[in-house]
């Protein structure tokens, strides 16, 4: 019995020094989504261009797609719009783009500049609408099934090495 | 070629460190007195090129050597004198460095002044010391080097974090390394005591200096700490339960624990296997916070630039390190012969549930910070483990743990008289409900759990006079005769005095600061007042100062009570150039009893064509209590440190065989 | 790896705005009672951007529309714990800086009352132990009274004078 007191604060270390471990593998600072697998929240934002529909609750259903939150203010967004670009061109999975905390001047001359790979834009200057999809920062992309549920949330820019490892084969998954 | 020079000195330094670590303990083992005897040289020897590295980083800085990539990521050549020379460890790569200087400063004191140990103990604790550096020193080596060049050499540096750019903050690290770091002397002592199976009064004699000095420091680093985040800030926060500043707040917590623990050691020959834990534990919670700090598992706003292969090399050390001194012990440590029985109510008794107290609440500390780590491990979510969480944790252990620091020192050692004692604090009783009413009266309206706060501290504060009082005779004798015992008490119950006295007043300073503050803010323009208790602050004019390598705006308020002027603050908001971070500079006017902080925000509103400001007034009761307080928490452990007894060390084996007594041995 | 720093990179970006004080004149309410209410709730509140700072210190600006939102919230009558429900629906436990009382959070409210439980029970098991090994020694020869006033009057004069 009083051996066991000697060497509990081993085993605890031991279990401590275990879980040190495993933190270094995961990243502190990335804030896992609250809505994965929960329906896309309630919202109806008016568009962005005049020559573009804008984006409510119900446009986000029969079909699988990507709902991405930019900005023309955001350095990251720039880095992962090449991306986005070549993803619309070859029409892997329809863009849907989410305009956040943006003048509608600023965003559009960013797209302009940078080309347009979105179906459909909302704007949302206020950012209301994406704290209710639990936006913190931006860019976060969203994947979107066909029942118009959140089943994937991926925070910072995309590259294409991510995006084969993490979204494609959840995309071919949700197409079945 | 200064760099290369510096980069040299720390390859050899980890050359001397690998001798010293093995030498020694190889010869204290054989009995081989010429082995044992390179522990002190080469101590020394260490020092010498840890200290020739550390300058030669520092005339890096100092000369703004941009080739050297860790100058030109923290320095710049605008960047005053004074944080050229702090930014030598405010990164971290210079903060590795000094954290080797300090473990190698103490390895080489004891070498020279540690003239009475027994050589083999000697031998042992050097080499053990030596081990910990050979780890960190490969750490920075491997994976941290400082001396890194960087061709071409860029034509200016990036800056120093401006946060860091403030005189309290360029102190905050040493001091605080010298308390974190200087645990592991303690450390290396219960090693060497594990090894050589034998703890004893001379022990905990020898180890009490140093664990003194690292409290002392650790405590005064904290202080520097909690004391730069006030004014600094912005908020006049101090602490927030941040895991940073945890991770230097558990090893104190234990650390204090220790420094009680071996006092039972050193007079009543008890608690031999429960301190030499404290003191694996207090050096342990160092290096686990060390980890904490680099690796990234945790989100904190001091945390350095994070990078996972450091942290799996920190894990290795702390693997090593803890894991071995933890399975030393448990094999080593059940022979430890315990000594002094002792009853539940009496001195040690006390001590006994003050080391209780303390550990378990070093412990909450624990759970609450690592908490959210171990949670997302299992995939159980994310959660925040925040200020609300440890004042409702930390706060209530607190509570027992004054009341008992003041009724312990009355008990006697091996049997105490509690009815005694207690009848004995009269006038403590006396002083805490006098301190009661005159904090409920001038507090009438706010937060009555600062009233409580006040009266712990107002109990402690009592009990600490009583006994003081009572040790130098008051009203018992001549006041000749009082004044004679008062000169000729051992520096240590001063001490003891002093710290517990600073500690009553850190307790009411801690709660006037975080329950009882006042809060205005507004929109001003220029010439308008806004007042706040009584208070009035007339904004006069803001202007834009160019400072060395920042631009401020900084508004000039003059500051009136009942008409008559009392100061003139200038709170600033800086923009630095190099990076474009803008800080706030707020303003402080410290009276006895309470703060005025002013801070200037925003500018460019408009109101009725004229520009406004947004402005926040604080009045802050009793924040320079917290400040007090802990400068005599630290002035007592020097006070401590300096008792004769502890220089001329421990008694001779001799002495050591007669039996000690309440009458030979002056009491503590 | 390349992503996650542009991560860290647009963190710190909104963390520098975030080290002074933060609400600002024109979100408060005019009602004090709400407006206390809502700084209240807002030191419980995690500033999801900053590191380590709840939506009252805070002046990055998703603390200040996170206010703006506490407050019109308040204002339509929600109760706190409504409030706080509202949040972690989109931001999950992490954005309450108290952590919620629930399955997976008992091991760390609990945990500390353990240790201290653990603790005492150590101690006495410690005590209890001593005192058993006390009873077990050898006989000890009986004081004469003589010898008895001459104890009690030394630790009487020990715990008087010299403690």
């Amino acid at each position: 019995m009083s051996r066991l007191v000697f060497i509990a604060p081993l085993i605890l270390f031991a279990v401590v020094a275990a879980y040190f471990a495993i933190g270094l593998t995961k990243n502190a600072s990335i804030l896992p989504s609250a809505l994965i697998d929960k329906p896309v929240p309630t919202f109806d934002l008016p568009p962005l261009k005049d020559t573009k529909p804008g984006l409510a609750t119900a446009d986000l259903k029969d079909d699988v797609v990507l709902v991405n939150m930019f900005a023309s203010w955001c350095v990251p967004c720039r880095a992962e719009h090449p991306l986005l670009m070549q993803l619309a061109r070859d029409k892997i999975v329809p863009i849907i783009g989410l305009n956040w905390k943006d003048r509608k001047s600023d965003a559009i001359a960013w797209l302009d500049e940078l080309g347009d790979p979105y179906a459909r834009i909302g704007h949302d200057p206020s950012g209301r609408t994406g704290i209710d999809w639990g936006v913190y920062g931006v860019p976060e992309t969203y994947l979107i099934d066909r029942d118009g549920r959140i089943r994937f949330k991926y925070v910072g820019p995309m590259f294409p090495e991510t995006f084969a490892e993490k979204f494609l084969p959840l995309i071919k998954d949700l197409r079945k | 070629m200064i760099a290369e020079i510096g980069h040299f000195s720390l390859i050899l330094a980890l050359a001397v460190a690998l001798v010293q670590a093995v030498l020694p303990m190889v010869g204290a083992a054989r009995n081989n007195a010429a082995w044992m005897a390179t522990a002190a040289p080469t101590a020394l020897v260490q020092l010498a090129c840890i200290a020739t590295a550390f300058g030669c980083l520092m005339t890096a800085f100092v000369t703004s050597d941009f080739t050297v990539a860790n100058v030109m990521q923290n320095s710049n050549s605008l960047q005053p004198m004074i944080y050229k020379v702090s930014a030598t460890w405010g990164n971290h790569e210079g903060s590795m460095v000094l954290w080797v200087l300090i473990l190698a400063v103490f390895g080489a004191m004891v070498a020279a002044f540690g003239r009475n140990l027994p050589p083999s103990l000697k031998a042992r604790v050097l080499s053990v010391q030596s081990m910990t550096g050979v780890g960190f020193l490969l750490f920075i080596l491997l994976t941290s080097n400082p001396f890194e060049r960087v061709i071409p050499a860029p034509l200016d540096g990036r800056d120093l974090n401006p946060l860091l750019q403030d005189p309290g903050l360029a102190f905050h690290p040493p001091m605080l390394y010298v308390g974190y770091v200087g645990f592991s002397m303690a450390f290396s002592f219960a090693i060497a005591a594990l090894i050589e199976g034998k703890v004893d009064a001379a022990w905990a004699r020898w180890v009490r200096p140093w664990t003194l000095v690292a409290w002392s420091f650790l405590t005064a680093g904290i202080g520097l700490g909690a004391w730069w985040a006030y004014y600094e800030l912005g908020w006049g926060g101090w602490w927030y339960w941040d895991p940073v500043e945890n991770a230097s707040f558990m090893p104190w917590l234990v650390g204090t624990a220790l420094l009680h623990s071996s006092i039972i050691v050193e007079k009543r020959d008890a608690l031999k296997t429960w301190t030499i834990l404290l003191a694996i534990l207090t050096f342990s919670l160092s290096l686990i916070g060390t980890f904490l700090v680099r690796s990234g598992v945790l989100t904190s706003v001091h945390a350095f630039a994070t990078d996972p292969e450091r942290g799996v090399f920190i894990l290795l050390l702390l693997v090593v390190a803890i894991g071995g001194s933890l399975v030393l012990y448990a094999w080593r440590a059940p022979l430890l012969k315990g000594g002094g029985l002792f009853a539940p109510i009496s001195r040690e008794g006390a001590l006994v549930l003050n080391n209780l107290l303390l550990t378990t609440a070093a412990a909450t500390v624990f759970i609450g910070t690592l908490y959210p780590l171990f949670l997302e491990a299992f995939d159980g979510g994310k959660v925040s483990v925040g200020p609300p969480f440890f004042n409702a944790t930390f706060v209530p252990l607190m509570i027992p743990l004054v009341l008992a620091l003041g009724v312990g020192p009355m008990l006697g050692w091996k049997r105490g008289d509690l009815a005694g004692a207690i009848a004995r604090l009269k006038f403590a009783f006396v002083f805490t409900l006098v301190v009661t009413i005159v904090a409920a009266y001038l507090s009438w309206g706010r937060s009555i759990f600062g009233v409580l706060g006040l009266t712990l501290a107002g109990w402690l504060a009592g009990c600490v006079l009583t006994e003081f009082g009572a040790r130098i005779g008051l009203f018992r004798m001549e006041i000749r005769d009082v004044l004679r015992r008062m000169t000729g008490l051992p520096r240590g119950a001063w001490g003891m005095t002093i710290a517990h006295l600073g500690f009553a007043i850190t307790v009411a300073g801690a709660s006037g600061a975080s329950l009882w503050q006042d809060e205005v803010i507004e929109n001003l323009r220029a010439g308008e007042t806004l007042s706040i208790v009584g208070y009035d602050f007339t904004l006069r004019n803001v202007d834009t100062v160019q400072g060395p390598n920042y631009t401020a705006q900084r508004g000039v308020f003059t500051v009136r009570r009942d008409g008559v002027v009392i100061t003139t603050l200038a709170p600033e908001r800086r923009r630095y150039i190099v990076t474009g971070t803008e800080t706030t500079e707020a303003a402080l006017y410290s009276q006895w009893h309470a703060d005025l902080y002013a801070v200037i925000g925003q500018g460019g509103g408009q109101d009725g064509g004229k520009e406004s400001w947004t402005v926040r007034l604080y009045f802050k009761p009793l924040v320079p209590w917290l400040w007090a307080g802990t400068l005599l928490m630290v002035f007592g452990g020097f006070v401590s440190l300096s008792d004769r007894r502890l220089r001329i060390g421990a008694p001779t084996a001799r002495r050591a065989a007669h039996p000690v007594s309440p009458t030979v041995q002056p009491a503590e | 790896m390349n992503a996650r720093l542009t991560v860290i990179i647009v963190m710190f970006s909104l963390l520098w705005a975030g080290n002074s004080p933060a609400v600002q004149p024109d979100e408060r309410l005019s009602d004090p009672t709400l407006e206390e209410r809502a700084r209240e709730l807002s030191k419980d509140i995690r500033c999801l951007v900053c590191q380590n700072q709840s939506i009252d210190d805070s002046s990055a600006e998703l603390a200040r529309d996170l206010r703006i939102l506490v407050r019109e919230r308040l204002t339509a009558g929600d109760s706190n714990q409504q409030i706080f429900d509202f949040l972690v629906a989109r931001y999950g436990d992490f954005v309450l800086l108290k952590p919620p009382m629930q399955a997976s959070t008992y091991a760390l409210w609990f945990g500390p009352l353990v240790v201290f439980v653990l603790a005492l029970a150590g101690l006495f098991v410690f005590f209890y132990r001593r005192m058993q090994a006390n009873a077990a020694q050898p006989d000890v020869v009986a004081l004469t009274s003589k010898e008895r006033a001459r104890l009690s009057a030394l630790l009487d004069d020990d715990e008087k004078g010299r403690p």
